[in-house]
């Protein structure tokens, strides 16, 4: 998901001002990376120039943070192009933790070892999310989740893997 | 950090011709919650009751607080159990005939408390694990949730000063597995209670402060 489409979002729920659009922005979608007022305004700028956001109102004053913005029909079309297309599963396909058990055992090196520290790394890992969930809010307790979900699937492949070192060793060396 | 108040070194244990434990190490701070991880077989159960002095090793010394465990006879060995332990099983460990309240003061009136001051003790330990509005139900009315928290409860009655939990969410959805986690060690860290925590699942091992992976009857890593 970019900037640009949590912004069209946002502003298919109501039209808002820059400043309302950032704070929203960080609530929920930014967590750890809260948005620079330049990125703000050099989004805007651009889905201005798209024609996918309109300026819905400007107060007196003048000056950039004066301005309403607005979707139009095209955003919310973005909006719904964005929703319709499911997130793709292949990430799990490319595995840096297969390829270091690959590494470990064509180099004659432990890929227990590889996959011993791993573990204890997912697992401080683990550790810390769980800590931050138990002081957050509904948010961030649905954020670590995911992670945390994310971590556990791996803990698993790296237990099943653990089990087959052998017979993957004696593939690998042929 | 504090010295150990328990440590469990070099276990062995046999059953027959099966080795289950095959040189384990254990060692449990004061206050501090510390996970046991491990594939089905691995030698965790019977870690936790070596350490707990539930089952006697063949080989190696369990020393808590100062005294040698194994050196103790069973009469000696149960009253610790008893005044510094606290349990928590996968499943089974309530009276079904008792209420709530009676079920987490029994080890109280075992260990000859009055029942006003037991039920008492018990009351304020069912309002922790917020269960106070069950406090009549028998074990049979519960969910599996709030029959876990009952043991909690019963576990923490008496002030121990380590927790042993075998897999106390491992018959519960991840939903109410966590919340038992979340109020287990919320009240075991006010309680200063250690916990020693057998699980396989790593969503709920980490809610320890560290952990440890037994492999094969002894400690990986
Ligand atoms: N009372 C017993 N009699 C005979 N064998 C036993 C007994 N208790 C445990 N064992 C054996 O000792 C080994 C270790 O068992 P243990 O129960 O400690 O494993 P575990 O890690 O707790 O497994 P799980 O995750 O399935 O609970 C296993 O091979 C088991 O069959
Ligand atoms: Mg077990």
């Amino acid at each position: 998901m970019t900037i640009a489409t949590a912004f069209l979002a946002l502003l298919e729920s109501r039209p808002r001002h820059g400043y309302d659009l950032k704070h929203a922005y960080d609530q929920h979608f930014g967590h750890d990376r809260p948005l620079h007022y330049g990125q703000v305004y050099t989004t805007l700028a651009k889905l201005l120039r798209t024609g996918l956001v309109t300026v819905d109102g400007v107060e007196a004053g003048g000056g950039p943070e004066r301005k309403r913005y607005a979707v139009t029909e095209a955003g919310v079309t973005d909006v719904q192009r964005w929703l319709d297309e499911p997130e793709s599963p292949q990430q799990y396909l490319q595995s840096d933790l297969y390829a270091k058990v690959i590494g470990a055992l064509l180099t004659g090196r432990s890929a227990t070892a590889v996959l011993d520290a791993q573990r204890e790394e997912h697992l401080a890992a683990m550790r810390e999310l769980t800590r931050r969930k138990r002081g957050g809010d509904l948010a961030d307790r649905l954020i670590c989740d995911h992670a945390l979900f994310h971590l556990d699937a791996d803990l698993r492949w790296l237990e099943h893997t653990a089990t087959q070192l052998d017979a993957l060793a004696a593939a690998v060396r042929a | 950090m504090s010295d150990a108040l328990l440590i469990a070194e070099g276990l062995h244990k046999a059953y027959g011709e099966t080795v289950a434990l095959d040189g384990a190490d254990l060692v449990v701070h004061a206050g501090e919650i510390v996970s046991v991880m491990g594939p089905s077989g691995s030698g965790k159960s019977t870690l936790l009751h070596c350490a707990a002095g539930l089952t006697r090793p063949d080989g190696g010394d369990v020393v808590y607080d100062g005294r040698v465990v194994s050196a103790l006879d069973d009469g000696e060995r149960s009253a610790l159990r008893r005044r510094e332990f606290g349990f928590v099983f996968q499943f089974g460990q309530l009276v079904p005939e008792l209420t709530a309240l009676e079920n987490v003061a029994l080890p109280l009136r075992l260990d000859g408390m009055r029942r006003r001051p037991a039920e008492r003790r018990a009351t304020a330990l069912l309002e922790r694990l917020e269960l106070a509005e069950k406090a009549r139900s028998r074990p049979g009315q519960l969910s599996g949730g709030q029959h876990q928290r009952v043991a909690v409860a019963r576990a923490l009655v008496a002030g121990p000063k380590v927790i042993f939990a075998d897999e106390p969410t491992g018959a519960l959805d991840s939903v109410a597995g966590e919340r038992v986690m979340e109020l287990l060690t919320t009240a075991a860290v006010e309680a200063g209670a250690a916990v020693v925590l057998v699980t396989h699942d790593a969503r709920i091992a980490a809610y320890a402060d560290r952990g440890i992976v037994v492999r094969d009857g002894r400690c990986a890593r």
